[in-house]
């Protein structure tokens, strides 16, 4: 499957990265080798395979619903950007 | 000194030939001397260091030492230091300092080990040449025109320099097997879930494993010791005890079954890497053991399937980078979706883009099922390569990597670079561990033979390992960079 210059400037927005016009020409390319190079995976009769999403197979382990850790807000925000009163400051959004 | 292993150092400090001050003082300053060439460090913490290493002498005295108390070692700058900046390679987190430590980083501590620093890496792990980092490329010690390897490739040309007698390292697609390989060291990726990965900088979850880069197989045992164990904070992390890594070290080859995967032997293959392969299996074969061709016939997919799994795994992983929370932020943003924009573009590198750009393509709608679930069926093929391979055998071996190291800027190409991988990328998808030990040159470079053992098998490998070097030199040699340097 090739990638079009659209499919670029979608994959930027989703992930929010900001991409000019002419920038994400210079990815098309990049972009449409490493996915010729994984289309390989295409030919392959993967029918009735269990899709394998951990090397061990195991599943997520729990707990018991007990409380365990304790608020250290302060010390986690000190390494924020932008911080008042314990909140984390970002541009305005309703007007 | 800087010659020799942690055993040996070990050994040293506890005769009092030598103080854990001395030592690490003596490290530092040949870091001072060498690395400005070399570029393997991004961050020296060395006031920390000495008061560690005098703290270590002090409990030396006090009969109170651990395992590794008052040895010098390096961490890849993808572990969280407490206090300490962790850029992971990457100018979005060049002014991060993590609140806490990785879990591996305190088990060092406990150990009594002695950070010297954070080494230089491709840019967030993403890379076979450490030519991605922010902080620039580092130099192979063994010839200054030719990359370390990568992604680890600081804490590879650390250790094979002498800066450090050993190192941490971190393993997605082989990137602390390949940097051993090309720098001549030996470097074992654990077990998936061996180790844990708290505190690690994630970029992709279900392949990332931390292990150590040192100078033998016996100094990865006793380091693998220290770190492996379950992690409450890491839910992928096993619940299975941590044996005696060093127990079966001496344990007779004979009769040990060898595998050689006839794929890893193909097309591609340097002749003179494959002489150096062919060469050390010989020596295997005189020890005892038996040899015979294997097939692992899902290998060319290994690549392939990465480059769709780790993106995707990469594009959701990076997210987190918003500059809101920590990290880079750029300045005087207009709206939210501006500064998260901007930031983005800002903060990242060009490899890092590519596949955040990748996943996030595969992982979107209308695309998934093609991409990514393909991919995850695919991988279980590969596992299945290996769990019916070790059903026959009991190790695999052959090339760490396709060609001795390659000269700085010679792949300008993203796919030619990814095909660098070729026989380790397959491990990480299978989740097996994987140790490369040296096993001659091809001209002036370093050679790596890379063995692979069954889930959990650590202990097997690392004797497989040593005992080779209990037959070989190849280990034993240093580069000349830096030969002079006290």
């Amino acid at each position: 499957m090739a990638i079009e210059h659209a499919d670029v400037l979608r994959a930027a927005h989703l992930a929010r990265v900001g991409l000019s016009e002419n920038e994400a020409t210079g990815y098309v390319d990049d972009l449409s080798r490493i996915l010729k190079m994984v289309d390989q995976l295409q030919a392959v009769d993967t029918q009735d395979i269990t899709p394998l999403a951990h090397p061990l197979d195991a599943t997520q382990r729990l707990r018991p619903d007990e409380v365990t850790e304790h608020s250290q807000r302060e010390r986690f925000q000190a390494c924020a950007p932008a911080v008042t009163d314990g909140l984390y400051l970002v541009p305005r959004v309703v007007e | 000194m800087h010659d020799k292993t942690l055993t040996e150092l070990a050994a040293g400090l506890q005769a009092g030939e030598f103080s854990s001050r001395e030592l690490c003082q003596a490290a530092l300053e040949r870091i001072e001397h060498l690395d400005g060439e070399l570029n393997s460090f991004i961050t020296v913490t060395a006031e920390q260091a000495l008061a560690n290493a005098d703290a270590a002498d002090r409990a030396r005295e006090a009969g109170d030492a651990g395992p590794l108390a008052g040895l010098p070692l390096a961490l890849k700058d993808i572990f969280c230091t407490q206090g300490v900046r962790t850029s992971c390679g990457s100018k979005m987190l060049d002014d991060f300092v993590s609140p806490y430590d990785a879990t591996v980083v305190e088990k060092l501590r406990q150990a009594g080990a002695v950070n010297l620093g954070k080494t230089n890496m491709d840019e967030f792990a993403m890379g076979s040449s450490n030519e991605n980092s922010f902080y620039g490329p580092v130099k192979n010690p063994w010839d200054l025109s030719a990359v370390p390897g990568g992604s680890s490739g600081g804490s590879a040309a650390a250790v094979a320099a002498g800066l450090v007698p050993a190192a941490l390292g971190t393993d997605t697609g082989g990137s602390i097997r390949q940097p051993a390989a090309f720098c001549g060291i030996t470097g074992l990726k654990p077990t998936y879930g061996r180790v844990s990965r708290y505190g690690m900088v994630a970029y992709a979850s279900s392949l990332d494993q931390g292990g150590p880069l040192a100078r033998n197989a016996a100094d990865c045992a006793l380091l693998l010791e220290t770190i492996a164990g379950q992690d409450v904070r890491d839910s992928t992390s096993v619940a299975r005890v941590v044996p005696d890594y060093t127990a079966d070290l001496d344990t007779s080859l004979s009769g040990l079954k060898i595998g050689l995967p006839k794929e890893y032997f193909g097309d591609g293959l340097d002749p003179e890497v494959e002489t150096a392969v062919r060469e050390a299996i010989k020596v295997y074969e005189s020890l005892g053991a038996k040899v015979c061709e294997v097939s692992l016939p899902h290998t060319h997919l290994a690549i392939p399937a990465y480059y769709v799994i780790a993106p995707a795994e990469a594009s959701s992983n990076l997210s987190r980078y918003d500059g809101v929370r920590f990290g880079h932020r750029c300045d005087d943003p207009t709206d939210l979706e501006d500064l998260y924009k901007r930031t983005r573009a800002e903060g990242f590198g060009e490899e890092v883009k590519r596949r955040i750009l990748i996943g996030t393509h595969t992982l979107s709608e209308g695309f998934f099922d093609a991409y990514y679930l393909k991919a995850q069926q695919v991988r279980r093929l590969i596992r299945q390569d290996f769990l019916d391979a070790f059903d026959e055998v009991d190790v695999l071996m052959g090339p760490t990597a396709p060609t001795p190291a390659f000269d700085l800027g010679a792949q300008k190409d993203p796919v030619s670079m990814y095909l660098q991988d070729i026989y380790t990328i397959a491990v990480n998808l299978a989740g097996i561990p994987g140790i490369s030990v040296p096993a001659g040159f091809a001209g002036n470079r370093p050679v790596g033979l890379q063995v692979l053992a069954p889930h959990f098998a650590e202990a097997q490998l690392l004797g497989v390992a040593h005992q080779f070097q209990q037959a070989t030199d190849w280990h034993l040699k240093r580069p000349a960079f830096g030969k002079e340097t006290a």
